[in-house]
């Protein structure tokens, strides 16, 4: 049974330079009210701006009372050292009794320094979150997918950073007014030692972003790097495109599209792999997805072993086929 | 410069991997094998030490056969290693094991300056990925993480790192003065293989066993006792049922999108 925790939960608001809301942020939302009240944490730009009245409105859509909006003076928010120790004070401040984040690489760094700071219990690359026996506990898969673990939190505050997309993002039954609490934190010199001396933000693609698609079609080695069968697919799928290792350091599409170990862990309903041999380190990133379809003109690929729908065949005459009929159907 | 390398022996990622009734990783023994990822991280150091002098520490925390992961560094032309040994290690979690490691770097700092701490950007066995920032933040080192590019330059503040790293939605250049801690991906070089001299050479290398009461650290803070989070249920992912395989004759794509949608996945 649930029982929400005491203190607040605290989501961090993960948004774009523009101040638009990450998507996952809503899952985060979805999933935090479940635990107790909410609260979030938005990181002033440089400027200083608050988030906008439309951000505001969704973000009481989903729930969220109180929006503390950190502002640590000229210290650089990007740095995760710097955002750790905000959060570690707007968590003392607030009181709160979780601390929830989206699983990114940034963020699981912040989770670690915030854990350390305060004596958190810390789980990241969770896939759900509760509260059993009066405990956080978080569900989390482990060696490449093939494990199911549950894990709670012995700590009066627990600090869990879910995977996007592994929550369904819903609006809250009744929505509130969110109100902005500014909170001055000053950050110390330590945090200060790392100077960022180029930052490029990526251009948004108007596809879904990969870590939290519900669809991915997926290209390796086998593509010869042609992307343009599977972007066609996953168009038509409303789905994101992702790689193995290979297509990435053939420059085939950007580093940012790794599915795996060291790339992007993604969890969707609908996995496509074309030419996609299925190394472990790859199916470390893959294997919880919903449905594996696989294409390889192997039959000994090692992906058929946990594809749900396997092709024997050769992806150029597949691809096409498929993406033809679906347009069809979907007339 | 002296650079401190962690290194972790970690069950073999192609092997069958499994957790035993305390939601603790078995370790047989048998088929264990370096982080992969931190053979990036030994190759980083020994790059920077190539070109800089200095000298590389290997070192590690896990129990007897973690020896191996240093044997590995020192193989590959690490010229110390540190082996921290201790029963009560067992079951540590994230922050168990980053205070055994600062205490150890500590140690070593105290005998000869440390100028760098590498590490690989992630363990493959439980790929938490949280180990780096916590010990930077321990140590109180300025961090630059997931490096895919690093380089050290002498400069008039003293040596200092620049790293180029891809995050999710950017790509960042970090720079700071050393002592510094970077973690490493595997973009960031092509780890070489130990040779036959090397491995001669290896075994000639000191490697120093340690225990907690070495390094003054309390047994309440590792092991189970000291952990912040506990398994409560592990179990082995169900296999995948009604897996179909088809071949080609022609029709495939017809038959998958005829899937997609019986399946409600359009
Ligand atoms: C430390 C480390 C970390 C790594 N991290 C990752 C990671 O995060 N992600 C990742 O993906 N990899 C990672 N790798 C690399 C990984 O081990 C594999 O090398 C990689 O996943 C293989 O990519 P692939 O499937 O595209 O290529 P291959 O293994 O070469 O497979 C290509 C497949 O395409 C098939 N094929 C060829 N032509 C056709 C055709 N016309 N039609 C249909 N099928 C065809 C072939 O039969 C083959 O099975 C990592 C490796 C290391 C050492």
């Amino acid at each position: 049974m649930t029982t929400p925790v005491t203190g607040p939960v605290l989501v961090l608001l993960d948004h774009a330079a523009d101040g638009g809301l990450r998507q996952p942020v809503l899952e985060l939302l979805t999933a935090a009210r479940a635990l107790g009240t909410v609260h979030g944490a938005w990181t002033a730009d440089a400027d200083g701006s608050d988030p906008d009245a439309r951000t505001l409105e969704l973000l009481g859509t989903y729930g969220v009372e109180t929006v503390h909006r950190l502002d640590v003076g000229d210290a650089d928010v990007r740095l995760t050292p710097v955002l750790a120790q905000g959060l570690t004070a707007l968590v003392q401040s607030a009181g709160a009794s979780v601390l929830l984040l989206t699983s990114s690489f940034e963020n699981k760094e912040v989770a670690a320094r915030v854990g350390l700071a305060t004596g958190a219990g810390v789980v990241v690359d969770a896939s759900a979150v509760e509260v059993a026996d009066d405990r956080v506990v978080a569900a989390k898969t482990v060696f490449a997918g093939t494990w199911n673990t549950r894990c709670a939190v012995r700590t009066p505050l627990a600090v869990i950073a879910l995977k996007a997309g592994s929550v369904q993002a819903e609006p809250a039954a009744e929505r509130v007014t969110a109100t902005v609490v500014a909170q001055a934190v000053t950050v110390d010199d330590g945090a200060r030692r790392v100077r960022v001396t180029e930052h490029t933000e990526r251009a948004a693609s108007t596809r879904p972003d990969l870590a939290a698609a519900q669809v991915v079609v997926v290209g390796g080695r086998g593509t010869n790097g042609d992307f343009a069968l599977l972007e066609e697919l996953a168009d038509v799928l409303g789905g994101a495109v992702g790689a193995t290792r290979v297509a990435t350091d053939e420059g085939w599409i950007g580093h940012d599209a790794q599915i795996g170990q060291t790339g992007v862990t993604v969890a969707p309903q609908l996995y496509i792999g074309a030419g996609v041999s299925g190394a472990v380190h790859h199916r470390g990133g893959m294997q919880s997805a919903g449905t594996i379809v696989a294409i390889n003109n192997d039959p000994e690929a090692p992906i058929f072993e946990i594809a749900d729908f396997g092709i024997v065949g050769d992806l150029f005459t597949v691809l096409p086929q498929a993406t033809a009929e679906l347009r069809r159907l979907k007339g | 410069m002296r650079i401190v390398v962690l290194v972790k022996h970690v069950p073999d990622i192609q092997s069958e991997r499994a957790l035993g009734p305390d939601g603790r990783v078995v370790r047989d023994g048998g088929d264990g094998t370096i982080n992969e990822l931190d053979e990036n991280a030994v190759e980083a150091a020994l790059l920077l030490v190539e070109q800089h002098g200095g000298e590389v520490v290997a070192l590690t925390v896990g129990p007897a056969d973690a020896v191996d992961a240093v044997r590995r560094a020192l193989q590959l032309g690490a010229d110390a290693g540190v082996h921290v040994l201790d029963d009560a290690i067992a079951g540590s979690d994230v922050f168990g094991t980053v205070a055994v490691l600062a205490a150890a770097v500590r140690r070593l700092g105290a005998e000869t300056p440390v100028d760098l701490v590498v590490t690989g950007m992630a363990g493959l066995d439980g790929l938490t990925s949280l180990v780096p920032a916590a010990l930077a933040a321990e140590l109180d080192l300025p961090q630059l993480t997931l490096a895919s590019e690093l380089t050290v330059d002498a400069t008039e503040s003293g040596w200092t790192a620049r790293v180029r790293r891809d995050l999710d939605h950017a790509t960042e250049v970090l720079e700071a003065t050393l002592p510094a801690l970077v973690s490493v991906t595997d973009q960031a070089n092509e780890p070489r293989y130990p040779n036959f001299k090397g491995i001669m050479a290896a075994r000639k290398k000191p490697v120093e066993v340690l225990a907690l009461a070495d390094l003054g650290v309390g047994a309440t803070t590792v092991g189970d006792a000291g952990a912040r989070t506990e398994v409560v249920d592990a179990a082995r992912r169900p296999t995948r049922e009604n897996r179909i395989l088809v071949t080609d004759d022609g029709d495939a794509g017809l038959r998958l999108a005829a899937y997609l949608v019986e399946n409600k996945l359009v």
